[in-house]
């Protein structure tokens, strides 16, 4: 190497290797889990186990779509899909609304956010109740519906917060050029926030598509969604650790392929928007 | 809109119009937070269980009875232990990786993209994926550590008492450490560059930098992250219910699963209304100050 001194060469080169050792220790576990997905029943329940399987074989995949039990990867996304469409619609409405016209003032949006804090224990009981009483257990309106509402206040709050960003100058034009408020939003807005809407969207889907508490309470047979079914594979004595596998990484995957388009609106997405990252 | 209306001014149809684009979103939060709410303050009072289903009112005998349940501040003392053991493990952790990788390293906007993973995990598949690893004849863990110590390993993770909650702290911790991670990140990236420089240049040492200059520089967003990170364990639930389901018997019954197995095993329908409302108002308390304090909504 040039004149970089020897010292700060060794450094880097310690924090490269120190970033190298925890970077591959957060994944050992994502390889695991993806590995065991492929090994035979054998291989599995193999004491001391196999780090690596003999060959890769997918009948672990086979026996979930042959037994019925990836129908609940499609439960999980018809839900998670149309109840992130229902909440994007109605919520960026909502933050329109919030953002440019300041309707009901701080206490709104801040009673809004808080509807996001409240953990799902607390309302999961009643809902029950309420849907035993309207017959929505177990049914894709159900759960479409609630999911809708578990999301609503996080894609008002981020959308809020995207919106706010965009100069207002232009919606001032439009308006004075003879826009009608709508057209306002419809035109002016929502083009310019389609970067937030598309990660706001992802988000939401992620947060459906991931949850459990609510769909274990609210399903049944009917519309099991995929994290539900995961759990039926745990037994009292022993675990059905080769559908475990398969069954984690149908529901994982598609999560895994979101955030890779996603990097860029990550940090501000996770972190309620706190961080414009 | 609505012309029609007797000749509005522009004003007032502005705010007819941002009145009506609150309408849908505000009726589902009304249907689906609102009504439960009120409805579960209702049945609180009364004194449905699996054996009555008499809906007479009952006065406070379920909020009495919420006092002497032992089981219940048990879970309540769990979650505490939880929170207080993740919350600063991740914190630590999460800043120490920050630091890490904050300067100039080869890879490293890959290997921060893989960081992200466990975050996006659902918190269910990582309870699978550390029982996997944690198991006592098939998992990774007992073999490494046979390794280390040079003798075959059978320690029962998830259900020797004093093992089970590392375990279920290393799958919560795994998993949110990256969050932290991300979030401190973006905050030390932010940190005033020329501040530094001046610092150093005075001769202040790394932890005094640290302490005077980057520490309040990226306190907003170090205090939303453990915001976002204390409610969550709050109400901890999946990833246990994978591990342990709450046991080996209550053991760690948190109190998002207690809540469960009163009103969905037992059926305690009145009780559970009163534990999920007391729930609901410890943590609006909690919020309330929060928000205020740590100013989300800049």
């Amino acid at each position: 190497m040039n004149r970089v001194p020897l010292s700060s060469r060794i450094s880097l080169g310690l924090r490269f290797c120190a970033a190298v050792l925890i970077t591959l220790a957060f994944l050992f576990p994502v390889y695991w889990l993806a590995m065991n997905s492929f090994k035979t029943a054998d291989e599995i329940y193999a004491s001391p186990p196999v780090w690596w399987p003999a060959a890769l074989q997918w009948s672990n995949y086979l026996v979930l779509f042959k037994d019925g039990d990836a129908v609940s990867v499609f439960n999980s996304l018809v839900v998670a899909s149309v109840s992130t469409v229902l909440a994007m619609s109605i919520g960026t409405l909502c933050a329109y609304s919030l953002a440019r016209y300041k309707t009901g003032g701080d206490d709104l949006s801040n009673w809004i956010i808080s509807q996001r804090m409240v953990p799902p224990i607390a309302v999961v009981f009643p809902i029950f109740l309420l849907y035993v009483f309207l017959g929505w257990v177990d049914t894709y309106i159900g759960m479409i519906l609630l999911y809708t509402a578990f999301n609503l206040p996080y894609v008002i709050w981020m959308m809020r917060g995207y919106i706010q960003d965009i100069p207002r100058s232009l919606e001032e034009a439009a308006l004075v050029d003879g826009c009608t408020p709508w057209e306002v939003f419809y035109k002016v807005v929502l083009p310019m926030c389609k970067g937030g809407l598309f990660a706001t969207a992802i988000f939401a889907f992620i947060f459906a598509w991931n949850e459990f508490l609510f769909a274990l309470v609210l399903t049944r047979t009917e519309v099991t969604t995929y994290t539900v079914q995961v759990t039926h594979y745990f037994g009292g004595q022993s675990n059905f650790w080769t559908k475990i596998a398969a069954m984690s990484v149908l529901g994982t995957l598609p999560v895994f392929i979101a955030v890779v388009f996603m990097q860029r609106y990550l940090v501000r997405g996770i972190s309620l928007g706190a961080v414009k990252g | 809109m609505r012309h029609s209306v007797a000749s509005p001014t522009i004003h007032d149809q502005q705010k007819l119009f941002a009145r009506l684009l609150i309408v849908p979103a505000m009726l589902v939060l009304l249907l689906v937070a609102v009504f439960p709410l009120i409805y579960m303050i209702l049945v609180s009072f009364q004194g449905i269980t699996m054996m009555d289903n008499s809906s007479d009112f009952v006065g406070l005998v379920n909020y009495r009875a919420i006092f002497e349940d032992q089981r219940l501040w048990e879970a309540v003392m769990h979650t505490l232990i939880f929170l207080a053991i993740a919350l600063p493990l991740e914190l630590f952790i999460g800043l120490s990786m920050a630091q890490l990788f904050l300067n100039k390293l080869p890879g490293r906007q890959i290997m921060i993209g893989l960081l992200v993973l466990p975050v996006v995990v659902s918190p269910v598949v990582a309870g699978a994926i550390w029982s996997l690893m944690f198991d006592n004849r098939f998992g990774p863990i007992n073999q490494v550590l046979g390794w280390l110590f040079g003798q075959e390993m059978t320690i029962l993770w998830t259900i020797k008492p004093e093992l089970v909650y590392p375990a279920i702290l290393v799958a919560e911790v795994w998993q949110w450490t990256p969050f932290m991670f991300l979030l401190l990140l973006a905050a030390l990236a932010n940190v005033d560059k020329s501040q530094l420089e001046a610092a150093a240049i005075d001769g202040a040492g790394y932890w005094r930098i640290f302490f005077l200059i980057v520490l309040p520089s990226i306190w907003p967003v170090m205090a939303i992250a453990l915001l976002i990170r204390m409610l969550d364990l709050f109400r901890l639930f999946d990833v246990v219910w994978a591990l342990t389901q709450g046991g080996p018997g209550t053991m760690t019954e948190t109190i998002s699963i207690f809540t469960y197995n009163q009103g969905f095993r037992q059926f305690e329908t009145s009780y559970t209304a009163a534990v999920a409302l007391l729930i609901v108002v410890m943590l609006s308390v909690v919020l309330m100050w929060a928000l205020k304090r740590v100013g989300l909504s800049r």
